[in-house]
């Protein structure tokens, strides 16, 4: 019954997968921290930049972000993010357009946790001398990741299943095999259910893991 | 006043559902007398929905002949969308009554639906810019930058035997594809002849791309039945061989890929036996 699956690489493909996730997470872990840092930032430029960076790239669908990375960056401006072939081109303008797109929904994630975190610990903060940064960096930051371990984890999930996107420009992932097995098998359902299960397999877990660890994370108040 | 709209907005709703359920019985031809084909809406030349809602292509004319030769007239004629993955369920779910869009036969296939024909021989072909001269043999793919539509059997044949060692960029049209060839980003474009002939004879492309003219690989298109449907497939086999007969095969071609610099091939032998498969 599944002897379709053989001669492709269904665990290669899958393993492409989980580098576009981990690479974007990260990324967009660390470029969505600093934009939530603009968003409550007291310099009014960089509220108004987080804000509107935010707006606007959350409301693009991600297809068109991928394919201007692409058709935009590559192929008109010639930005090849230092690699010189199409594989290794492709994978960094995918994990590129991943980042740019997760990362405001990080920063939203986290901005939530931010209001989490009362105001008198600011205020006692601020009176002991701390800085913007200090403040930002020691107080609420720490607490605010805190509570938002299940909302990122939501995210994280979210993520994986985008990556799928990347097949649009050429990415060898899991979205890709799949329709490269469609078009040779004519098997449409199974192979579908098969892909499905992988991604399961994928964020079960994932969602199961970072579950417990947002209960044991939480910040009692 | 908000919470009156809600009724209607729930009618609405229904109203959609239940238009949506009379599209999805509307397939079979045996209720009336219409016919629903299965054709591609986005392969300039071989199947196209124009902007205005009308069709044209190669595989747009072999169908309106078919069904012109099975009783039909021109405006009892449904199109249907038939993308490449779903066209074994429209046809055995019977949305659709036959189904031309460059349907290449293969055994995998045959397993699902039966195939009239075949009505074209295609070969996998590369399309290059007019001026550049570097790539005269297939021999001289290897290396470069090739290019063509997400997990296609033409591009799963660059990867695995024809050039090995040129990079491929895959996109999920070839209009992407078209973009890195006139930028430079990319020296070939490569899946079946009649598609790229399609593209290229496109006003806005026509006398900056020219094809490659190697026959990469054999691909007969064949028109899918439903399986088991016998009496349908050999009157549309009856159909295309009047076809090339009356050279109505013949004008289609000239009028869709002629002026792509296409070399046009003979006709493939209706109905020919299943020995003559290509791989892929």
């Amino acid at each position: 019954m599944f002897d379709f699956l053989q001669g492709y690489d269904v665990l290669g493909a899958f393993w492409t997968t989980v580098q576009l996730t981990l690479w974007s997470a990260i990324g967009s872990l660390l470029w969505g921290t600093a934009l939530a840092a603009m968003r409550v930032s007291p310099v009014p430029v960089m509220r108004g930049f987080g804000t509107w960076y935010v707006n606007v790239v959350r409301n693009i669908p991600l297809t068109v972000i991928i394919i201007f990375t692409s058709l935009g960056l590559f192929q008109t401006l010639g930005v090849s993010l230092g690699a010189g072939t199409f594989t290794v081109i492709n994978f960094r303008l995918a994990v590129l357009g991943l980042i740019a797109y997760t990362s405001a929904f990080v920063c939203e994630a986290l901005r939530s946790g931010i209001n989490t975190v009362p105001l008198g610990q600011v205020e006692a903060a601020r009176a002991l001398g701390l800085g913007f940064t200090q403040v930002l960096g020691l107080i609420v930051l720490p607490q605010a990741f805190r509570s938002v371990v299940g909302p990122l984890a939501n995210v994280l999930i979210a993520l994986t299943k985008n990556t799928t996107v990347a097949a649009a420009i050429g990415v060898p992932e899991a979205a890709l095999l799949m329709r490269e097995m469609i078009e040779n098998e004519a098997q449409l359902i199974l192979i579908s259910a098969v892909f499905a299960a992988g991604f399961l397999v994928l964020t079960l877990p994932t969602g199961l893991f970072l579950g417990w660890v947002s209960r044991k994370a939480a910040v009692r108040r | 006043m908000k919470p009156r709209k809600v009724p209607a907005a729930a009618t609405a709703v229904l109203m959609l559902a239940l238009a949506a359920t009379a599209c999805g019985s509307g397939g079979g031809s045996d209720d009336g007398k219409k016919v629903t084909v299965g054709i591609k809406f986005d392969q300039p030349g071989v199947g196209l929905k124009t902007p205005d809602g009308d069709y044209e292509g190669f595989d747009v004319d072999v169908a309106r002949y078919v069904a012109g030769q099975l009783g039909y007239a021109p405006s009892d004629i449904v199109f249907k969308e038939a993308k490449s993955a779903d066209r074994e369920t429209l046809l055995q779910r019977g949305d659709v009554d036959f189904i031309v869009a460059s349907y290449s036969i293969n055994d995998e296939r045959r397993t699902k639906v039966d195939f009239a024909g075949p009505y074209f021989l295609a070969h996998q072909d590369v399309l290059v810019r007019a001026g550049d001269d570097s790539i005269t043999s297939p021999a001289d793919l290897n290396g470069r930058k090739l290019c063509s539509v997400t997990g296609s059997t033409s591009a799963q044949n660059v990867k695995n035997e024809l050039a090995p060692r040129a990079q491929l960029q895959e996109y999920g049209g070839y209009s992407e594809c078209l973009t890195g060839l006139e930028n430079g980003t990319i020296d070939a474009v490569t899946t079946d002849d009649a598609i790229l002939a399609g593209y290229a004879a496109q006003d806005h492309f026509k006398g900056k791309f020219r094809l490659g003219g190697f026959e990469l690989s054999d691909e007969l298109y064949g028109i899918g039945v439903k399986k088991g449907d016998t009496e349908l497939r050999s009157d549309i086999d009856t159909a295309l061989r009047k076809m090339v007969l009356d050279s109505a095969w013949q004008r289609a071609v000239e009028a869709n890929f002629g002026p792509a610099g296409y070399r046009s091939e003979p006709p493939p032998g209706i109905g020919a036996p299943a020995a003559e498969t290509p791989a892929g």
